[in-house]
Order: structure tokens, then sequence, then C-alpha cells
């Protein structure tokens, strides 16, 4: 069986971490074709050539598919489907853009955020906030899904394997980009980070945020936020943790001023180690927590931050 | 300008009830339930009602699939402000969901009679967590599309659309018609008042079946097993910031 995975790329650059764990997800499927996509993705082609257990590259080098715009990007995996019974990407938010677009495009079903492949046809989701796990089997002809990067192990490296240019199908111009505004941070990424520290709405001020960024900063950690905490303009949206934010699952996970409603503990329970701190000793996300404080956040956190 | 704008509404279980796997594996007990609409979709029917308000739109239009009890749902939306309403009913038995892949093609039925210029969706239902309907219902009309917005604005015949992606925002044009699936910053839905509610018991909501608009909504995906996932246990508590440093330590992981 062919497998083609579309890569994660970011600002031009390969999302090398979660394109490795799509391949291992992807490796138990069938041959590993790998798609990068956009203006300058040669060096993301070459990058991604060396992850052990892809076949081939294919790179579409053109600026109609740049930042992985859904109705150009749709239609050039739909030109190349037919020669692979599964398309795969990491459940990114541009895959999650994309890949319902392709798989209505062939009439099958998407089968979105998948943690466990069962056999090549059989898949685990999470559903209800991850409160329920379902396994489901497709009768359709051709699979397209997404894989949660946090649920497979990165692939290795390998000599690398062979690239080839595909062309953009012509598309009408449906839509066009206009701007990204990304907030440039020299700390890690949340997806791949082995400490994350992450704020809510206990922390009381984007000002007072500080103090996590603080400690984010001197345990080498990415930091995270809660919805309120986004919200609240604590913390710019891309840090949201959560059933409709980023799912993470680092060694080390501390919740700062954080409740522990589902929505927020579906991003971050599969953490191998919780620390909670928070003032309120009935608050849920203890019955989650490895280690829980029961402290006043502005005592703790700047005694925690004094002794790491 | 003076847009028609559909908008997609789902009756899922009240995100504040706690969810239960049954233990015969068939599924989460929706029986005895709180059921409300989809929180996303209360930010799509608050912004299409306040594009209506500002002239922008003259007739919104609020569409539900599902069983006959999703009525209460779409009263919902009509007495947040929508105009009228649409019923399909596609499922007889509460626990019956239908996918995004089915529910794309009742809707595409509905607005090649309704034709829209703006469809407005949830990014998301809270109960399957598919991400899907939106992008699906675009593929099949050939429309553009803009996923998890979290600012909308209508310039003539192209809406400007902020998106929530991973890295940030990103803002891009898009050519109506158009599908906009709502993200969580969009807008803060109002609670319809008391007046409103009695209005919109008075307001028409039509009701269809599936079989009426020819579209086969078996699944695609058949459901093996549902299960709960291994809960984690609640761990230690810790006296003072210095136990916690030392057991972080201890664990490996500091
Ligand atoms: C459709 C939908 C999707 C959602 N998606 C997400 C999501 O992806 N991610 C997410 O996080 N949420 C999500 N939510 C929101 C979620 O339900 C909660 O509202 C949110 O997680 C609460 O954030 P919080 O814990 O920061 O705030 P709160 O619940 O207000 O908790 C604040 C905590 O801080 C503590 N605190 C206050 N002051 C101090 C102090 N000085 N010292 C120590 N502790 C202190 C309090 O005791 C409290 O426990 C979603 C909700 C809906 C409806
Ligand atoms: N049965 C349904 N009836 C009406 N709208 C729906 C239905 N299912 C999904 N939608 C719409 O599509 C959005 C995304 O749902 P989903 O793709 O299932 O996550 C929802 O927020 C709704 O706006």
């Amino acid at each position: 069986m062919a497998v083609l995975v579309l890569a994660a790329m970011a600002e031009g650059a390969l999302g090398a971490d979660a394109t490795a764990k799509t391949v291992t997800a992807a490796g138990a499927l069938g041959a590993v074709t790998v798609l990068c996509v956009g203006t300058g993705a040669e060096a993301a082609a070459s990058e991604a050539a060396a992850i052990a257990g892809v076949a081939k590259v294919l790179v579409a080098d053109d600026t109609a598919v740049d930042h992985q715009l859904a109705e150009p990007t749709a239609a050039l995996i739909v030109a190349l489907a037919s020669q692979y019974d599964h398309v795969v990407a990491p459940t990114t938010s541009d895959a999650k853009n994309v890949l319902p677009r392709v798989a209505a495009l062939l009439d099958v079903m998407i089968i979105p955020d998948v943690t466990a492949i069962i056999d090549a046809k059989t898949f685990q989701r999470p559903i209800y906030a991850g409160n329920a796990l379902q396994t489901v089997r497709s009768d359709d002809p051709k699979m397209v899904l997404t894989v949660r990067p946090s649920s497979f192990a990165a692939a290795g490296s390998q000599a690398a394997a062979p690239v080839e240019k595909v062309i953009v199908p012509e598309a009408p111009g449906l839509s066009s980009w206009t701007e990204d505004r990304v907030a440039a941070s020299d700390r890690p990424d949340l997806g791949s980070a082995k400490i994350v520290v992450s704020g809510g709405r206990g922390i009381g001020s984007e000002e007072n945020f500080a103090l996590v960024e603080h400690l984010a900063d001197k345990l080498g950690a990415a930091v995270g936020a809660s919805r309120a905490a986004v919200d609240s303009g604590y913390a710019p949206n891309d840090r949201q943790v959560g059933q409709t934010g980023k799912v993470v699952a680092p060694d080390l996970y501390i919740a700062i001023g954080i409740s522990g409603a589902i929505q927020h503990l579906a991003g971050m329970k599969d953490s191998k180690v919780i620390v909670a701190i928070n003032k309120d000793e009935e608050a849920p996300i203890f019955q989650v927590a490895d280690i829980g404080l029961v402290a006043d956040l502005f005592t703790a956190v700047p005694e925690l931050i004094g002794k790491v | 300008m003076s847009l028609k704008v559909l908008v997609a509404v789902k009756r899922v279980i009240d995100y504040n009830v706690k969810v239960r796997v049954r233990t015969d594996g068939a599924g989460v007990d929706l029986a005895n339930v709180k059921m409300s609409m989809n929180p996303f979709d209360e930010i799509a029917v608050e912004e299409a009602v306040r594009l209506r308000e500002k002239g922008i739109a003259n007739e919104v239009v609020a569409v539900s699939i599902g069983v006959r009890q999703a009525q209460e749902t779409l009263r919902t939306a009509l007495a947040m402000g929508a105009d009228r309403a649409i019923l399909i009913v596609a499922a007889d038995e509460v626990a019956t969901d239908i996918e995004p892949l089915a529910v794309a093609k009742l809707l595409r039925a509905v607005i090649e009679s309704e034709k829209p210029d703006l469809v407005l969706c949830g990014k998301q239902a809270i109960d399957n967590d598919m991400n899907a309907t939106g992008q699906m219902l675009a593929a099949l009309l050939g429309w553009s599309q803009a996923t998890f917005a979290s600012e909308l604005v209508i310039e003539g015949d192209h809406a400007t659309v902020s998106r929530e992606v991973d890295g940030g925002l990103q803002t891009i044009s898009v050519r109506l018609p158009a599908i906009v699936s709502v993200d969580l910053r969009l807008n803060e839905p109002r609670y319809a008042s008391l007046a409103n509610i009695m209005k919109a018991k008075k307001k028409p909501l039509e009701e269809k079946t599936a079989q009426d608009l020819g579209v086969d909504v078996t699944p695609r995906l058949k459901v093996l097993e549902t299960v709960e996932p291994a809960t984690r246990q609640a761990g230690e508590r810790v006296p003072d910031v210095a136990t916690l440093v030392s057991r972080l330590k201890e664990m490996g992981v500091m």
C-alpha cells in the first residue's frame, strides 16, 4: 500500500518534529511519500527526504500553494491521490483546514486526529474532548486522516530519499493570503517541548504572565495557557492548550492558576508528569496532577524560579 | 449590500455535562443528559445576527440536521435573532450522529435552493470533535473556505477573515459565496431575552427529511468500540516549593 504524507510547514520551513512523527504513523500503513508545498519548499523537501522510512519526496514549489491555502492545496492532493491508498497529515491547523476538503472531493470521510493505528482501515481517535476513545473502521475506498503527533514517536534519520517535482494544477483564485501575525519567540515549540509551563486566569493580568514566562525560560520550557488566559488577553491564541487549542504531551507540564476544566485537560492529560499550583485545594486540576501544591501562585512561583 | 446568511447549528451534549461512556461499549450515555447548541455554533449565530443588525445581511436562516429534538436548538437560534429555521430530520435515535460528509451533502442541498451568500458554521462540534463539516461543504460546492475565524469583515464581494492558526493569526481574503467556520474569540454570544424566546416560537420552522433531499446518510466509518480512556490518578500533595523541587529532581524531569 502507498501513503501520501502532507508535510507540516511553518513559514516555509519543514515542521520537522510533527512530520517525523507522522511518518512513523504512516509507515504502519505502507510505503511513505512525503509532499512538501510552497515557494522554496526544496529545502524542506531535502530535510524530509532524510527522515527514516521516507521512500520518496514530492515538492510543489509554487506560490499558489504558499501557506497551504485550502483550495489549491486540496486540488493538488486530489490530483496526486489516485496513486495512494492513504493520505495522512499531522493534526495541525493547516491539515485541519485542507484534509477535510480533500476527503470531500474524493467522496470519502475524513478520519481526524488519530491517536492509534489498529490496521490499514481501523483507527482510534478521541471524541468528547478525550473523554471517550472511539475505534472506527472505514469502508471507504481511500482513507484520508490526520494523526495526533504527540501520540507517535518521531522517526529517526536515513540517507536521503529521492526528491521529485510536481506541478500544481490550475485552480480558480477563490482566496488569497494577506498576512501572518506570528509571535516571534526563542522558546521551544509548544508541540514538541519536553517541559511546558502554562498559566490560567489565576495569573490575573498580562503583566503578571511574565511570571509564567520567566519560569519557562529558567526551565528551557515552552509557554502554554488556558482559554481563559487567552480570552483575557494575558497570552496570544497560539498558546492555548486544550480541546480546541493545542494538544501537548511533554515530560513535565506545570499548570499555574488553572482550574482544570475538561476542555483544558483534553490538551495535556497525556503529559508524563503533571504539576499543579493552585490556591483552591478543591480545583479539579489536582485530580490529574502527579504533584499538587496548594499555594498562592504569587508567592510560590517566584520561590520556584529562585530554586531552579 | 444585503447578504443572505445561512448558519448551521448542531444539537450536542451540553459542554458542562460530565460525559459517561456506556459500559457496553456502545458509545456515550445520552439518556437524560442536558443537550444544548454546540458552543461554536452559538458564536456563528451571534455573528450572523450582528451582520444583520449592521445592515450587511438581510436574512439569517438557521439549519440543523439530526433528530426531531434539534427543533429546540433551532428555537434557540431564532431567539438569538435568526429569521427562520430549517430542520432536516435524518435520525430517530438521539445517539445517532450524522457524519460531516453526510451533513455537508444535506447542507449543499439546502444551499442549492436557499442560495445564501455566506454560510457560517462552528469550527468543531464538541461531541465528535471532527472539525470537518465546513471544509467538506466548501469542497462539495466548489466555494472558498475560511476556517477558525476570529474576525470577519465583509467588503463588497469579499470577506476578510482573521484565522486562529498554530503559529498565531493569519489573515486571508475569500470571494463570496464562502463558508466561514468560527473560532472561540470571534464574539461573545448573547443570551436570548424572555421576550425574544417568546417571539421565536412564532418564527417559521420548516421541516424536511434526508430522503426529501435525496441524501444517503449511511455512515462511512463504522464504530467498532467506544471506551473510556485510562484515567489518571491524583498524585501527592506537597507542602511547599522546596519539596516540589526535590520531588521533580527525584523523578528526573527537572
Ligand atoms: C467549546 C469550548 C471549548 C473550550 N476549549 C478550551 C481549550 O481548548 N482550552 C482551555 O483551557 N479551555 C477551553 N475551554 C474553556 C474551559 O471550559 C474553561 O473555562 C477554562 O479552561 C478555564 O480556564 P482557567 O482554568 O484558566 O480559569 P478558571 O477556571 O477561572 O480557573 C482559574 C484558577 O486559578 C486559581 N487561582 C486564582 N488566583 C490564584 C492565585 N493567586 N494563586 C493560585 N491559584 C489561583 C483559581 O483557584 C482557579 O482554579 C473551552 C470551553 C468551551 C465551551
Ligand atoms: N448535524 C448537524 N447539523 C447542523 N450543523 C452541523 C451538524 N454537524 C455539524 N454541523 C456544523 O458543522 C460544524 C463543525 O462540525 P464537525 O465537523 O462535526 O466538527 C458545527 O459547529 C456546525 O456548525
